[in-house]
């Protein structure tokens, strides 16, 4: 018999039995339905977190002093020194993979213009900080070297202390804030970012020059940490192996020896994400196909049932000339169907839920042709595999008890 | 042995293990069956009558013996040469018609092409329509099968039979269940065809039918206890000759 009879066979079949089949496809629906959705979901939370990651600069570097021991006691890292000026021009002359470096010292204390407050930190940096974190100035100027040469008073806000401060509409620029009680001229304002990562205020920032913050505020030498840019996110790990060449020279760190310092790129925060996320998506999904090994179960009971109501009708095909492989591919054909039109339901569904969850998450809806191709072959060989057992049961029938058979 | 034999079988017989017994169904059969004849074949149950069916409808073969249809030997062929072998040579018309349900008249009648490649769709409804006509259901073409009667149904299934333009017509207690009048009106419809040329076997236990066919094999016990040329009545005469109040 030909494929198109056989197809035709097979569709009538399950028409004939529309609720039984539908029952039957429950398993597979829900099962190409949950992975579709998963595969979905978690395409479109990688790409809204990559997005995330991404507006904070993919090329970014950041070298931090290493943890320290002493006597067997932790001391965590900002207990250490080890970053300093001569570190930071070192690396400025030294490194052929970096576009920008910035040095970051932070500290905290109260803003003060007129009867307004705001609680927040000034943090030191180098010119090149606006372009290592894909910040820019909206109104007015970012402070140049030669403020940096000169400790001088001046500094860029975010607008989150604007709106505290300048609450009454004054125009900040060159106005003279007070934080812990020395005079600073406002010389710049950075554009509003919103909302960072990890729910911090990307906003609430008062840049000043490093040197400034570690003279006037701090009164100390060395760095809280170095940033960095790379001149592309390829370049990142060469630009890292280069940096780390430097300090260990600087730190006179000999062959052997453990850094005394940690450069984290934020290509392997990505790719590291990328990882966790991909991992995760593969548990989810996993959990989600066990419903289509219950689904390609039930299929494959229901073909037993089949086969069995329809002895008698296999028999007097047999009779009549069909040979073995015709009845095994009539039922495995039938099962195949089942399983398509169940996967067909499913990935309409998963669609469906995968639309409402980005909807609901407020993420933009990336939907994974991928998994509906997968979930395409998934669906036949599920229905191959345990439509087989029935379908060969079928076609080793004998026909002389198939077509007596009551 | 003759030219013109369809069916020829020597020494035919056919074991069966039950347990550790061994059951002998046949036990050295030999006749032949010419081209055109109508041949019944008689038998009490446990006569080996199912068994020699079987074995000429190719669906079982003989444990030793052998079995010529129109010139093959089919004793040693495999499950899927007999396959071939009942779709191309053997139209089977059995008790329980055995139509597909809710299949209708035309696709019933169409099946055994279905399994033959060498038909289009096109000469395929042709031929069904062709056989459909011959046993007169050319108005419930698009009927299924419960919207027919047992008369009905098993014309359904002598057309089913004919389709393939077997060399002969194994019919399997074909009147069994239905009544006299309609068992009649079935018989006439074979004696039409084996006027017109085919070849019947036709396996039964009751006389009076086997009254209407050309010949009688009677079985017993696994022989052939009586095979003789009978003169056969006319079904049409018979049916004409039931008193008409007896209907329905």
């Amino acid at each position: 018999m030909n494929f198109s009879n056989l197809l035709r066979l097979a569709l009538r079949a399950i028409m004939r039995n529309k609720t039984r089949a539908l029952l039957t496809m429950l398993g597979i629906i829900i099962g190409i339905a949950a992975v579709i959705a998963m595969l979905s979901l978690g395409e479109s939370v990688k790409k809204r977190m990559k997005d995330e990651f991404a507006s904070m600069g993919t090329n970014s570097i950041m070298v931090v002093p290493a943890r320290q021991h002493r006597g067997g006691v932790d001391m965590g890292n900002s207990s250490s020194k080890s970053l300093d000026l001569s570190d930071y021009r070192a690396l400025v002359e030294g490194c052929h993979y970096v576009a920008a470096f910035s040095p970051e010292i932070t500290s905290s204390g109260q803003m003060i213009f007129g009867s307004n407050n705001h609680f927040g930190s000034l943090t030191g940096v180098a010119p090149g900080y606006l372009l290592i974190n894909n910040l820019e100035v909206e109104r007015g100027l970012m402070f140049t070297d030669a403020d940096v040469q000169s400790l001088a008073k001046v500094c860029v806000i975010g607008q989150t202390v604007v709106d505290e401060l300048f609450a009454d509409g004054t125009d900040p620029l060159g106005q003279t804030v007070r934080f812990n009680n020395k005079p600073m001229k406002i010389i710049g304002i950075l554009k509003k970012k919103g909302q960072g990562n990890m729910g911090s205020d990307d906003d609430d920032v008062v840049l000043a020059p490093y040197t400034t913050v570690q003279k006037r505020f701090l009164g100390i030498n060395y760095f809280f940490m170095l940033q960095a840019s790379a001149v592309s996110q390829e370049a990142s790990q060469l630009a890292a192996d280069e940096i780390k060449h430097i300090l260990r020279s600087t730190h006179h760190i000999s062959e052997g020896d453990d850094d005394d310092f940690d450069i984290f790129t934020m290509d392997q925060v990505l790719s590291s994400m990328d990882k966790v996320m991909g991992l995760l998506t593969l548990l989810l999904t996993a959990i989600a196909s066990i419903s289509l090994v219950v689904g390609g179960i039930g299929i494959m009971n229901i073909m037993y049932v089949t086969v069995t109501e329809r002895t008698r009708e296999i028999g007097l095909r047999m009779a009549i000339g069909a040979r073995q492989r015709d009845i095994m591919l009539q039922f495995l054909l039938e099962s195949v169907v089942l399983s398509l039109l169940g996967g067909l339901i499913g990935i309409v569904v998963g669609i469906l839920m995968a639309y409402g969850g980005t909807a609901a998450m407020a993420l933009s809806y990336a939907l994974s042709y991928k998994a509906i191709g997968i979930s395409f072959v998934v669906c036949v060989a599920v229905g191959v595999f345990f439509g087989w057992y029935p379908a060969k049961k079928a076609a080793n029938l004998d026909p002389i008890q198939a077509i007596r058979y009551e | 042995m003759p030219a013109n034999n369809i069916i020829e079988i020597s020494n035919l017989r056919r074991d069966f293990a039950v347990g550790t017994e061994v059951v002998y169904a046949l036990r050295g059969l030999s006749f032949g069956v010419a081209q055109g004849e109508f041949v019944s074949i008689m038998g009490t149950s446990g006569s080996g009558k199912s068994t020699l069916l079987n074995i000429l409808g190719c669906l079982d073969t003989p444990t030793s013996g052998s079995y010529v249809i129109d010139g093959t030997d089919v004793a040693r062929l495999s499950r899927n040469e007999l396959a071939d072998i009942r779709n191309r040579k053997i139209g089977f018309v059995f008790q329980s018609y055995n139509l597909l349900p809710r299949t209708s008249v035309l696709e019933n009648v169409e099946l055994p092409l279905m399994y033959n490649r060498t038909y289009s769709s096109r000469q395929r409804r042709e031929r069904a329509m062709e056989v459909i006509a011959r046993v007169g259901l050319e108005n419930r073409v698009q009927h299924t099968s419960a919207q027919l009667s047992g008369g009905q149904q098993q014309r359904v299934a002598i057309a089913r039979a004919l389709v393939t333009d077997p060399v002969i017509i194994l019919a399997d207690e074909a009147t069994g269940n239905l009544d006299t009048r309609t068992s009649y009106e079935i018989m006439a419809l074979f004696q039409q065809l084996h006027e017109a040329g085919t070849t019947i076997a036709f396996v039964t236990h009751e006389p009076d039918i086997a009254a209407f066919t050309n010949r009688t094999i009677k079985l017993r016990d696994g022989h052939i206890v009586d095979d003789s040329p009978v003169h056969p009545l006319d079904a049409q005469a018979a049916l004409d000759a039931l008193p008409t109040d007896e209907d329905y």
